[in-house]
């Protein structure tokens, strides 16, 4: 089904790579089973409240393989695909942890299109027309919600820029907007007005065209599971997670500052720039530190955050000159 | 009846520390989900919480439904609820902190919510000392039940730090607000409910 959205057979699943590049799919699935045998078991012994993350996970999606972009691996240990996919925030199927991996089957992710606005090809176009299949590259990175955690997440796309110059957009933007699904059908969370729906999110065109920024439709070896935000996201590792915008439906060349959801929901706690710095508190709490889900555990301290999320050495010329403190 | 009695403590005692043995079986067997030690504070705060307002069902209980039960086993249920703050205390130092004094110190100075909860808890510790039957006698009963009257403050404390700590969704802190705020009311002096009862019943 899933391949359908991307034409005939993606000729990604028979690319040429070492078997030891990829985790092995049918390990990390293993794995899951076993999670969720005795999750069940521990489950009838606990009152359900009490124990809030047991695995809620839907069958995996499609596979899908690229060609890892070695530019951007890691020698970090990578998070488990169980904690990738279980525990997140996707606001629309609601505000707990567990609740997208819960709720997310819901979403109808085929067919799928994208309005596309103020560029030369602009209106509605379908995936395979926005992606190009045989650009997807595999690239490791570190996502950093503004909640103090962390985890290292394989993702599988293509590099919003070359996307961007495909389309072609008016020489006035000097922002991109993005916008998620809203389907109250689709999304139970949309009922209930926590944030002004639909979820928006915007770049500088500077950032969008950054060699980081990526237009995600996968992790791991397969699509982007639907509590991930398939079928295309946007992966900006060097921002604080609510920053990659997930399920889009609408891409938006504009000329003045987008209004983004976390920014106009709370103005003083959430800015537009939203870039992971530990020197810059939430008014609430600190983002001095982060516990990265998975390794860092009972027995161990919270890992100090990187500037920029480790990604410095990529972007901080982006704002040279600007006070961070002033533009969080 | 002795007998009975015991059996009746032993029961709600081992009720009061099912939370915490579902809460160290999970930690355990790893079914706290991706963040565990995070889920593990946060339902320690709650509980603490809820046996706070469970604790303070027990007056209105008796008042309105003539159920004596919880009355009775007042002092173990506050106690609990001592009991599951500590734990949280001790969770937050140790998970969020790893026992790094320096910056829990200034983590207590500057965030509010911290500062709130922390000061929630300190006000039980005297409520918890004196919770004795010796206690009652030495401070005579009147001096005791004003000393005692700061766990309203410490429950409305520790509820402004609930929705202090909230990101966007105030939901969850909100039903608690409005159960504080019922129980608030069942304590309201007759006069106020004069309308409602039937004049024979009380």
């Amino acid at each position: 089904m899933k391949k359908l959205l991307f034409g005939k057979q993606s000729r990604y699943q028979q690319a040429a790579l070492p078997e030891s590049a990829v985790t092995a799919r049918d390990c990390y699935l293993n794995r899951r089973q076993f999670i969720q045998r005795w999750g069940m078991a521990g489950l009838a012994l606990a009152s359900p409240p009490l124990l809030t993350g047991t695995a809620h996970a839907s069958s995996p999606t499609a596979l899908l393989r690229a060609a890892s972009n070695p530019q951007y691996d890691t020698t970090e240990p990578i998070t488990d695909y169980e904690s990738v996919t279980t525990y997140n925030n996707f606001y629309e199927f609601g505000t707990g942890k567990s609740d997208p991996a819960r709720h997310a089957h819901q979403l109808i992710t085929d067919p799928w299109s994208v309005e596309i606005r103020g560029a030369a090809k602009q209106g509605s176009m379908g995936l395979d027309q926005l992606i190009d299949e045989r650009e997807l590259e595999r690239r490791i990175y570190r996502l950093r919600c503004v909640e103090g955690w962390s985890m290292v997440i394989p993702w599988i796309g293509i590099p919003l820029s070359k996307i961007i110059q495909r389309l072609q957009p008016d020489s006035s933007a000097k922002y991109v907007e993005f916008t998620t699904l809203a389907d109250p059908r689709q999304m139970p969370g949309i009922r209930r007005n926590v944030l002004d729906w639909p979820y928006r999110e915007g770049l500088t065109m500077a950032e969008a065209m950054n060699p980081l920024t990526l237009l995600a439709v996968g992790l791991y070896d397969e699509y982007l599971p639907k509590q991930n935000g398939a079928p295309l996201r946007l992966v900006v590792p060097w921002k604080y997670g609510f920053k990659s915008i997930k399920s889009i439906v609408g891409i938006d060349f504009t000329r003045d500052q987008p209004l983004t959801s976390w920014n106009k929901s709370n103005a003083r706690e959430y800015g537009f720039y939203s870039n992971v710095n530990p020197e810059v508190a939430h008014p609430r709490w600190s983002q001095a530190r982060e516990r990265r889900i998975g390794e860092d555990s009972f027995f161990t301290p919270k890992r100090e955050t990187l500037m920029f999320n480790g990604y410095a050495e990529q972007v901080a010329h982006l704002y040279a000159g600007m006070d961070l403190r002033k533009h969080f | 009846m002795k007998v009975h009695q015991a059996l009746k403590t032993s029961l709600l005692f081992s009720l009061c520390c099912l939370p915490l043995i579902a809460l160290v079986w999970g930690v355990v067997t790893n079914q706290l989900g991706a963040n565990p030690t995070e889920a593990l504070i946060r339902e320690l705060g709650q509980w603490a919480l809820r046996f706070l307002l469970i604790t303070l069902t027990a007056t209105p209980a008796q008042r309105w439904l003539g159920w004596g039960l919880l009355l009775s086993y007042r002092r173990m249920l506050g106690l609990f609820s001592f009991f599951y703050g500590l734990l949280h205390l001790i969770g937050f130092v140790w998970f969020e902190h790893f026992f790094n004094w320096q910056e829990l110190l200034e983590d207590i100075l500057k965030r509010p919510f911290i500062t709130l909860g922390m000061l929630a808890l300190l006000l039980l510790i005297p409520l918890a000392m004196t919770s004795t039957r010796r206690a009652v006698r030495r401070f005579g009963f009147k001096t005791w039940q004003r000393l005692h009257r700061l766990v309203y403050v410490a429950v409305s404390l520790a509820l402004v730090h609930f929705f202090l700590l909230v990101k966007a969704d105030l939901l969850e802190p909100l039903i608690y607000l409005a159960i504080w705020l019922l129980l608030l009311a069942l304590r309201l002096p007759n006069r106020f409910f004069v309308r409602w009862r039937k004049p024979a019943s009380e």
